[in-house]
Order: structure tokens, then C-alpha cells, then sequence
């Protein structure tokens, strides 16, 4: 379990990352490593250059601020879990949290981090997608701000680019009514599948492990928008949608437990 | 001296662990720790597959890494061994044993099988040479499934032409049994499948071995539960005098049987020590010791049960498939055989009928794992139970009263052919039952199911019985094992009254420290605190039989109970002689000789060990120094049992089972440290749990092994427990004179069946009547769906 030998530099503002990931070919952003150091161990990770960007000042806070809350992509997934600003106004984002791995993980992981890392078996991101959140990168050529809808591209891909460096993550206010199932076999352990359910007039629906990205629900939506029942939304649940096989369970019963959650979260919503 | 007279009042109390404060703070030494100038590391390469021939091995990359000192394989250490690794126990005369040398010379038979060391002055630049070392291999089929291995579709050793190592059989009486099942007015025939189980010890394996300056001797370090047996056999196999041997345990994070062994990592270190004359250490890595290390289990059982119609069971007859994996390490044919006598559990059961057969997989090896044997055959027997119940309309607490061996039988000659030591199983069965709240928990289950509730209770009765305290010689001996099962002890009391006991089990986890302390405090009347337990170094400890088996406290603790006696019976001597009355009119209480009838005239046993130490006013013939050792062999094994009860909660929709409760009344005889027997029960019962609901080692169908992390091999923490209600019964056992009975692998023994019995019983009027190990969520909805089919 030993990585690579790899470079590390910590840098003290993000123009410094921004420059440097844009000079070296192989570098890659260390926020709380709790994704990234352990591929590495495995070696399925090797970067030559490790840039640290958690020295960075101002990088780690949850405001209020142009009718949105703006979280800063350093703040651990504890603050998230414990902040009250957040338990009034976006009241998912702690509850989703508070299930993320093991205290250990909550203290060092980054919502930055886990975003940008892209998994679609991580539980916060389905949430700042079942959100409709904002994300704030910064590059080379300055700022700009990536729909949640267009930032989970792929299988550990984002609309990052390699140079960029995601500074915030914006989430609008109003979403009071939620409801997170999350199913695994032990506490610690990462969703066989997860269901988050928001409602704000509307109902938004994230899947965690529901394919290799997180995903919304579209087929539940659109049926609840057109006014089908809870339990007729549901059966919808893994309509289109090919979840993956693993030995925690099966596509097929992944299907299955998508259509349970989704009934249950469902009923949860006031 | 009797018991009474040396109550001295510390046995029987929750004495907090002597061994936790330097863990908990982080100072205890592993192996890990041990600071050793001048060490070079190994890390092996391993083969990917789990059956191939190795064709060439490519080193010179490696040998290019800057720390590197050399690559060996199997060819550059051939010299290096007087002898295969071994096995201990064959089985049978004609087992078949395949040549097992620390490294694969021809073929790698399992994935994780070493086929060259790197050696190199640091740990990282041996792991980056380890990956340059290109092997080519020439991939074969892999034997995976145990029954298809049996078969010999395809066989893994051609020289013996079959996967089949051994076939034992105990039929004491064949025509009984026969007649049993001809006459039986109901047969149950069931079959059951036990998972390979990763022993996952806290502490992964160390090894460090170190030539001494001065010329050809050797101390190996090694996290090890047998340092003794170990020495022996790293002695003939390295070729080296065991005088020229020194093994030492440090702190040991936990084994559960997967220590009880002898390791290729060993013997390379060792040997590589020997060549290099200077250190080799090695530390596993997690992932790597889900395959390095032995496994647990695995294995295919049929049991059938012959009744009459009341639930009165006549005869069992079992026949199992026992998976040995690629090679036979130091127990592995013999860890079924140690079931081999109970699957008739604690039933008074006239005809018995046992057939083992041991097979190889490509797949790692496998040995004891808490429980070794018992484990399989309680599951085997309680499942069993707890069908023919359910054929007969019978409630499972009533059908095992019918069966019980009844409380005057004792001792209880089994038709298997063993003699139980004690028992008095109603009791505690009724109190587990009073404990569980039963009646009041099967009302609410009738409730559910009438209500037409998602969620179902279940309730799973396991009662156990289980032999441990190996063992007596002969009988090991009767069973072709290869040592002894004595053990040994000594007390030492120093000029300044500070006792040295020193022991030969291997604690690795167990609080021996405390509980070895506590006895000899009582027998000599002194605090535990001024009692010293020394073990686990064959230099200070140069005599044992180690620690597995549940063998501990009561062969090595009644080893210990016996020499404290003897220091009591010369220091007695002593006394008589210094107060000029005879040994008889001596009472010791308190740790003092008293005069009887005029307790003034005393002499502490302080005095009497500085006596014994100027040696100024001895007795005639009289040696001077106050100590005394023993070696003890068991007349018998221990028998502890007990009843362990699961409340589940079964959700029907995801297959989601939810353990709510568990109660277990278990009896290990006389109790020496509640607090410490809780601990042994509490983290048997989590293993067992996980077997049931857990953990498998799961291989694909190439042969790797797919559950090699702790984030895809599910041991369960506290979160997924719930706390456990324990109480005990205590039925002292006879065989030995502190009346214990072993409690380190009952928890394991009891567990596995109460959890299984318990979700059968909460889906059995679906239809649902059997569950696979470990019970997914998935595999029960699937149960589920196809109950719900027919
Ligand atoms: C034992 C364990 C259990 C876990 N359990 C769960 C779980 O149950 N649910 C769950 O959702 N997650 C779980 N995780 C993952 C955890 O949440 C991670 O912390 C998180 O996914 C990554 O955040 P990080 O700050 O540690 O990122 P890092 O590991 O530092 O980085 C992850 C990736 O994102 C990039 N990156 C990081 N920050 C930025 C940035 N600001 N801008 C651009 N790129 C960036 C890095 O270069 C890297 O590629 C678990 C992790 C562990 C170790």
C-alpha cells in the first residue's frame, strides 16, 4: 500500500494551483485525499505532482449570499453535517453528510473534493444534483459557473477541466422538505443505492450507485409532474436507467431497491 | 490446601485488564513497531492466478531498484529447506499431502501463492521492485467449487489423480444407524453450505528475523499464537538446532486460529536472515492477508436426522465436503475432524455416523478459524433441529427439551464416542427462553403477520455444546496429531515476595496477564499486583503448547493452579520446620502459615521465600528457593455450552435483515474474570453474526479473490450489533481443579445458527425454509420473490 513516488506542493491561493496545474503535465489536486490517496495506494492513481490545496485561506465556509447559500469546496463534509445554516435552509446537504463514511472520512473528505471527483456511488454529489446546484471553477482565463446538470460527465469525469480548480459550490434556498434513504449493509459503508429526494413545489430526485454517475430520477419526476401517484412515480424508478452489478447486489435488484426508496422518500416529503 | 482455605477472594471479580492500558495509549509493541537496526525487508511476489505454471521469472528490473539486495525464487533458496512445510496432522495413513515449500517452484496453485522474494534496505524500494519482477505465467483451468473439485473433473495435483486429500470416517455402528433411518417414522435431510470466512485479525501478520552478532543463532519475532510449536517446526524445516532458536511473540493483535500456523513468510525470513546475515522483516499488508493468510470454514454439509414421531431423534448420519484450499498447512485436514463428534450437539442421540472428505480448490489455504470444526457442526445440528421441528408441528425450545442429554447422564458417554465432563442443559435453556421474553415474542410475530406488516420478526433458538481445553495427549495422539496437548507452568516466588509465573500459552488478545494473575493471587494470598506473568518467548518460556482451542485457562491455568500449590506445599515445609510444629497443624490463610489454634505463631510466605532464598534454616533435603513447576495433561476436554437466542426484523421488500436482539446464556463452569469471559462472548457472537449476515470471501470465476479489502470483505462493527443481553449458568467441570470450561470460541460455536434459525423462522410461513450464509439483503429478497412465486 505504498503509491508512487509523486511530487507534493502546497500552494496558498487558487491563481497558484491554477498556474501550476496548468505548466505540469501530470499533476493532480489534493484536497482531503480520502478519494484520491487511497487509488493511489493501489496504484489505479500515479500523478507526478501532488498540489495541496488545503493551506488555501478562505476556501472553507457556508454563507448566505445573493439569495443562495455558497459553500466553499475545502469545507469538510463534518461542517457540512453540523452546520446550522444549512440545517435551516438546505437541510438535505447535513442529513446526506452525516452518512458519508466514518467520523475519520466526515473530518478530512471536501465537498470540492467529492464533487469533483465525480463517483457516481458518493452520496453528496446526488444531492447537489437533486439540488440543481451551481459550481464555481477557476482557471486560467478566470471564473465560470457549471449547471449541475452539465458537471457529471462521466466515470470519475467532470466538467472540470485538468487545469481548473473548483472553488464553490452554490445551492439554492427553499428545498426544506427532504427525504435521504440511503441502503447499505454497514454504517460505514457506501450506498448500494440512495435515493434524495427534495421538494420545493417541485420534486427533484438524485440516485447514488444508480449508474456511473449520479443521476436524477427523470422518469419519477416527470410522472409526479404530470401528477401520477407516489406509488405509480416509483415504479418508474428504474425506468431507462442499467444500475451496475457488484457483489453488494445486482442490477436487477438495484432496480428493484431504487423503486422501494423511491416509494419511501417519497412518503417521507411534507 | 483446600479451596476454601485459600479463598483469597480476587477469582470470580470483573478485575479491569492489566494488558489495556499500554494498547489503549499506543505503547504495546507489535511486531510492526520493534525498532531492529540494520533490517532489510522482504515483500514477496504473488501470482495473480489462481492455477498456473510459472513459466520464467524476470528479475533483472528489480534487481535495479536502488535498496534492492536480491530476488529469490524458489530454485535460488531449494538449498535452504531440510523439509516441505508442514502439516501436523495427517488425518488419515493415506492422506494425500502435496510438497509445500515457501515459494512455488512449478505452478502457483492459488491466487496470493509467493513465487519470489525481494529483498531491499527499505520497505518502499522492495515494493517497487516486487512490481518490476515479471513472471510469465502459462494460465491452467482453476478447481474453484468445492463439489465440482470433488468430482476430479478437472485435478489440481496430477501425481494423485484426484482433488480428494483424505476421506475419515466415524461409524461406530453402522447397523444401528441403518436401522434407525429404516424405522424412522420422519427423516430430515438437509444441506448446508458455510462460507470461506477471512480471519481478519486486527493486526495483520509480522515476522522479523535476526541473527545474532556472535554467530548461528536466531531470534525470530513473529505475530504468532504458537511461539513453541512454532520453534519446532521453523527448526526442522530451516534445518537449524532448536537450541540455536529463539521465537518470540510480541504484542499480538488478534489471530482467531489464523496464527496457529507456519508461515512461508516465516521460513523465507528466516532463511534469507541466514543467508544475508543480517535481519529480514516482513509486514503484511492488508489486502495481502486476505489471501496469504489462512481462511476459515468452507464447507459442504448434508446432515439427516432420523426421529420418531414425538421429535425424538434416533441417529444422524453427516457427510461433508471439508475445502483444504491449495496446500495442507499445519491443522487444515484436521480442523473438520474437531466437529467431527459433536453433530449430534447436546441431543441424546443413540446412532451416529460421521464422513469427512477434504478436498483442494485453487484457492488459499484453509485452517482453524474460532471455533474450527464446532462451529460447522452446531449450524449443521441446530438447523437441523429446527427443521424437524417444523416438519412435526413442534416449537424449537420443545423439541430440543425432548432431546436434551438429561442432567443425571452425566458423565454422558456419546454415541460418537466422547465422555461430556458435565452438563445441565434444561436450565439454562428455560432461562434464555424467561430472558428472550419467548411467548411474548412470538405473540408479536403472530401480530405482525396478521397485521400484514412489511417488516417480520424472527425468533432463532441455538443451543451449543462444544469440546474444547485441547487436550489430552493420547487422545490427540488416537487422532494422528502430531504433539501433545499438555501444558506447562511456573511459580516463582523472588526473595522480596514479587511472584514470576511464568506460562505457555501465547496470549494474543485473550487478558491472560490478568486472569493468570488473578488465580495465583488467590492461591498464594498475594495481590495480583505483585504477580508478574511471563510468556510468548521460548528463552523465558521455554516450555508450552500455546494457545488455540480454547485450551488456555483450562489446561494452562490448571497448570499454573498446581504449581501454586506446590510452592504452597514447600513453603509449608518451611514453616513446619522454622516453627517447629508439623505440616499438618498448619493452616495457610491470608498468605500466611498459621499455627492451628494459636494463629499468632505465623510465618508470612513473604518471609518464608527470603528463607528460601539464604537458604540459611531449610529443612534437611530441602532445595533452597521458592518455586515450582508443572506440567499438566488434561484427563479429558472441557464441554462448555449454552443457549443463544436472535430477534430479527426482516424487511420484505429489500431483504433487509436487522438484528435486534440477542440473548445468550452461556456456561463455561467456574468463571475466573467475568468481565473477561463477557469480552471472549461478546466478540464470538460478532463473529458469528458475521458469518450469518456478513462475510464471504467471494472469488470470480478466474479464481481471484474479489473480497480483498475491508471495504468489500463486510466485518461488521458495533453499529451493526446490537448489545448483547448475557447471563450464565455455571455447571463446573470436573476434569479439571478450577472447574473451568473454555469460552474463547463459544460465542463463534453458538452464534451463526441462532441467526440463520431466526430469519427461517420469520419468513417460514411464506414457504421460506432454508437460508445461505451470509443472509444480503439480496439473497433473502430473492428468497423472497421465489417463495412468493409458488
Ligand atoms: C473509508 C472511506 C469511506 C467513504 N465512504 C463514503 C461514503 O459512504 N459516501 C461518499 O459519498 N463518500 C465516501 N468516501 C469518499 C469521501 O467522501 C471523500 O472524501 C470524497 O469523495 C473526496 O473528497 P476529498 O476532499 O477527500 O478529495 P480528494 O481525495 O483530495 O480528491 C478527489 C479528487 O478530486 C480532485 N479535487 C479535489 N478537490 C478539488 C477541487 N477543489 N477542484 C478540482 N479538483 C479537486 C482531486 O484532484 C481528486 O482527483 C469514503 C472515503 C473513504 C476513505
Amino acid at each position: 500500500m505504498f503509491p508512487s513516488k509523486f511530487e507534493y506542493r502546497r500552494v496558498a491561493s487558487v491563481d497558484e494551483a491554477v498556474s501550476i496545474l496548468s505548466q505540469e503535465e501530470d499533476a493532480k489536486i489534493l484536497a482531503g485525499g480520502h478519494s484520491l490517496i487511497p487509488l493511489m495506494k493501489l496504484r489505479l492513481a500515479s500523478p507526478e505532482l501532488l498540489v495541496d490545496i488545503t493551506k488555501i485561506e478562505n476556501m472553507s465556509y457556508i454563507r448566505e449570499d445573493d439569495g443562495e447559500i455558497a459553500i466553499g469546496a475545502l469545507t469538510r463534509h463534518h461542517a457540512l453535517e453540523t452546520s446550522e445554516l444549512l440545517a435551516r435552509e438546505v437541510p438535505v446537504l447535513p442529513a446526506v453528510a452525516a452518512t458519508v463514511g466514518d467520523p475519520a472520512v466526515r473530518h478530512c473528505g471536501t465537498l470540492g473534493g467529492t464533487a469533483s471527483h465525480g463517483d457516481g456511488a458518493s452520496d453528496l454529489p446526488a444531492a447537489l444534483l437533486a439540488l440543481d446546484a451551481t459550481f464555481v471553477a477557476k482557471g486560467p482565463k478566470g471564473e465560470r459557473r457549471i449547471a449541475a446538470k452539465d458537471f457529471f460527465t462521466g466515470f470519475l469525469e467532470t466538467a472540470l477541466a485538468p487545469f481548473e480548480v473548483l472553488t464553490e459550490i452554490r445551492v439554492p434556498k427553499g428545498y426544506r422538505s427532504y427525504s435521504f434513504q440511503k441502503f447499505n449493509r454497514r454504517a460505514q459503508d457506501w450506498a448500494i443505492v440512495g435515493v434524495v429526494a427534495v421538494r420545493n413545489g417541485t420534486t427533484n430526485i438524485g440516485y447514488v450507485n444508480m449508474g456511473v454517475t449520479p443521476l436524477r430520477a427523470t422518469a419519477v419526476e416527470q410522472q409526479l409532474a404530470s401528477g401520477a401517484s407516489d406509488d405509480d412515480a416509483a415504479a418508474a424508478a428504474a425506468a431507462g436507467l442499467t444500475p451496475p452489478s457488484d457483489i453488494n447486489g445486482s442490477s436487477e435488484y438495484r432496480a428493484h431497491l431504487a423503486g422501494v426508496l423511491v416509494r419511501r422518500a417519497l412518503s417521507e416529503l411534507g | 490446601m483446600s479451596a476454601a482455605e485459600a479463598k483469597g477472594g480476587v477469582v470470580g471479580t470483573r478485575k479491569l485488564r492489566r494488558e489495556d492500558p499500554e494498547l489503549l495509549v499506543g505503547q504495546a509493541k507489535f511486531g510492526d513497531d520493534l525498532a531492529i537496526p540494520g533490517a532489510l525487508y522482504m515483500v514477496l511476489v504473488r501470482s495473480p492466478f489462481a492455477h498456473a505454471k510459472i513459466q520464467s521469472i524476470e528479475s533483472e528490473a528489480a534487481l535495479g531498484v536502488p535498496g534492492v539486495v536480491g530476488v529469490y525464487t524458489a530454485a535460488d533458496l531449494a538449498g535452504e529447506w531440510a523439509g516441505p512445510m508442514p502439516c501436523a496432522w495427517p488425518v488419515t495413513p493415506d492422506m494425500k499431502n502435496p510438497p509445500h515449500y515457501p515459494l512455488a517452484a512449478e505452478f502457483a496453485r492459488y491466487a496470493g501463492d509467493g513465487v519470489a522474494a525481494v529483498v531491499a534496505t527499505s520497505k518502499m524500494a522492495a515494493v517497487d521492485a516486487a512490481a518490476l519482477v515479471s513472471v510469465e505465467y502459462e494460465e491452467l483451468t482453476p478447481v474453484l467449487d468445492l463439489e465440482e473439485a470433488a468430482s476430479d473433473a478437472t485435478v489440481i495435483y496430477q501425481d494423485f489423480g484426484t482433488n480428494t486429500s483424505f476421506v475419515w470416517t466415524l461409524e461406530p455402528d453402522p447397523d444401528g444407524v441403518r436401522q434407525a433411518f429404516d424405522q424412522a417414522a420422519v427423516v430430515v435431510t438437509e444441506h448446508y453450505v458455510h462460507p470461506r470466512l477471512i480471519p481478519a485479525a486486527m493486526e495483520p501478520r509480522t515476522i522479523a528475523a535476526v541473527p545474532s552478532p556472535m554467530g548461528d543463532e536466531y531470534t525470530v519475532y513473529s505475530s504468532t499464537q504458537i511461539p513453541h510449536i512454532l520453534r519446532v517446526m521453523l527448526a526442522l524445516t530451516a534445518g537449524i538446532s532448536e537450541t540455536k532458536l529463539r521465537v518470540v511473540a510480541p504484542s499480538v493483535g488478534g489471530a482467531f486460529g489464523s496464527k496457529l500456523d507456519v508461515y512461508a513468510e516465516e521460513l523465507l525470513c528466516l532463511a534469507l536472515a541466514r543467508k544475508l546475515r543480517q535481519p529480514v522483516r516482513f509486514t503484511e499488508e492488508r489486502g495481502e492477508s486476505t489471501m496469504a493468510t489462512v481462511h476459515g470454514r468452507g464447507q459442504v454439509q448434508q446432515i439427516e436426522l432420523a426421529a420418531d414421531q414425538n421429535g425424538k431423534v434416533l441417529a444422524v448420519r453427516a457427510n461433508i465436503l471439508a475445502d483444504m484450499g491449495a496446500y495442507l498447512q499445519l491443522v487444515t485436514p484436521g480442523v473438520p475432524l474437531l466437529g467431527a463428534f459433536l453433530y449430534h450437539g447436546l441431543y441424546d442421540i443413540p446412532h451416529y455416523s460421521f464422513t469427512c472428505t477434504g478436498v483442494f480448490t485453487n484457492k488459499t489455504p484453509t485452517d482453524a478459524y474460532r471455533g474450527a470444526g464446532r462451529p460447522e457442526a452446531t449450524f449443521a445440528i441446530e438447523r437441523g433441529m429446527d427443521t424437524l421441528a417444523d416438519k412435526l408441528g413442534i416449537d424449537p425450545a420443545e423439541i430440543r427439551r425432548r432431546n436434551f442429554i438429561a442432567a443425571d447422564k452425566f458423565p454422558y458417554s456419546s454415541a460418537a464416542g466422547l465422555s461430556f465432563d458435565s452438563g445441565n442443559y434444561g436450565p439454562n435453556l428455560e432461562k434464555a427462553l424467561e430472558l428472550a421474553g419467548y411467548s411474548s415474542l412470538r405473540e408479536k410475530q403472530a401480530q405482525r403477520i396478521a397485521a400484514g406488516d412489511n417488516h417480520l420478526l424472527g425468533v432463532g433458538i441455538s443451543c451449543y455444546v462444544e469440546m474444547c481445553g485441547l487436550a489430552p495427549s493420547r487422545v490427540l495422539g488416537a487422532l494422528s496429531y502430531g504433539a501433545g496437548g499438555w501444558e506447562a507452568a511456573t511459580v516463582r516466588v523472588l526473595p522480596t515476595a514479587k511472584v514470576q509465573v511464568v506460562t505457555g500459552t501465547a496470549p494474543h488478545g485473550q487478558g491472560h496477564e490478568t486472569s493468570w494473575s488473578m488465580i495465583v493471587a488467590d492461591r498464594l494470598g498475594v495481590p495480583p499486583e505483585d504477580i508478574e506473568v511471563l510468556h510468548s518467548d521460548t528463552a523465558i518460556s521455554p516450555l508450552g503448547m500455546d494457545s488455540y482451542g480454547s485450551r488456555s485457562l483450562s489446561v494452562g491455568g490448571s497448570a499454573l493452579f498446581l504449581a501454586a500449590d506446590k510452592v504452597v506445599e514447600k513453603a509449608r515445609k518451611i514453616a513446619a520446620h522454622q516453627l517447629e510444629v508439623a505440616e499438618e497443624d498448619l493452616d495457610f490463610v491470608g498468605g500466611s502459615f498459621k499455627v492451628k489454634g494459636s494463629p499468632e505463631r505465623e510465618m508470612p510466605l513473604a518471609g518464608i521465600a527470603f528463607e528460601a532464598f539464604t537458604a540459611h534454616n531449610l529443612p534437611d533435603g530441602l532445595e533452597p528457593n521458592l518455586e515450582a513447576s508443572v506440567t499438566w495433561d488434561p484427563p479429558n476436554f472441557t464441554f462448555p455450552f449454552g443457549t443463544h437466542i436472535a430477534v430479527v426484523d426482516v424487511d420484505q421488500e429489500t431483504g433487509d435483515v436487522d438484528l435486534l436482539r440477542y440473548i445468550a446464556v452461556d456456561d463455561c463452569g467456574n468463571q475466573i474474570n467475568p468481565m473477561i469471559v463477557e469480552g471472549q462472548i461478546h466478540g464470538g457472537i460478532a463473529q458469528g453474526v458475521a458469518q450469518a449476515l456478513f462475510e464471504e470471501a467471494v472469488y470470480d470465476t478466474s479464481g481471484t479473490l474479489v473480497t480483498a479489502s475491508l471495504a468489500d470483505y463486510l466485518v461488521p462493527s458495533a453499529a451493526e450489533l446490537p448489545s448483547f443481553e448475557l447471563a450464565n449458568t455455571v455447571t463446573p467441570s470436573p476434569t479439571n481443579p478450577l472447574g473451568v470450561k473454555g469460552i474463547g470460541e463459544a460465542g463463534a460455536i453458538g452464534s451463526a445458527p441462532a441467526v440463520i434459525n431466526a430469519i427461517v423462522d420469520a419468513l417460514s410461513h411464506l414457504g421460506v425454509t432454508d437460508c445461505p450464509m451470509p443472509a444480503t439483503p439480496e439473497r433473502v429478497w430473492k428468497l423472497l420473490q421465489q417463495a412468493k412465486a409458488h
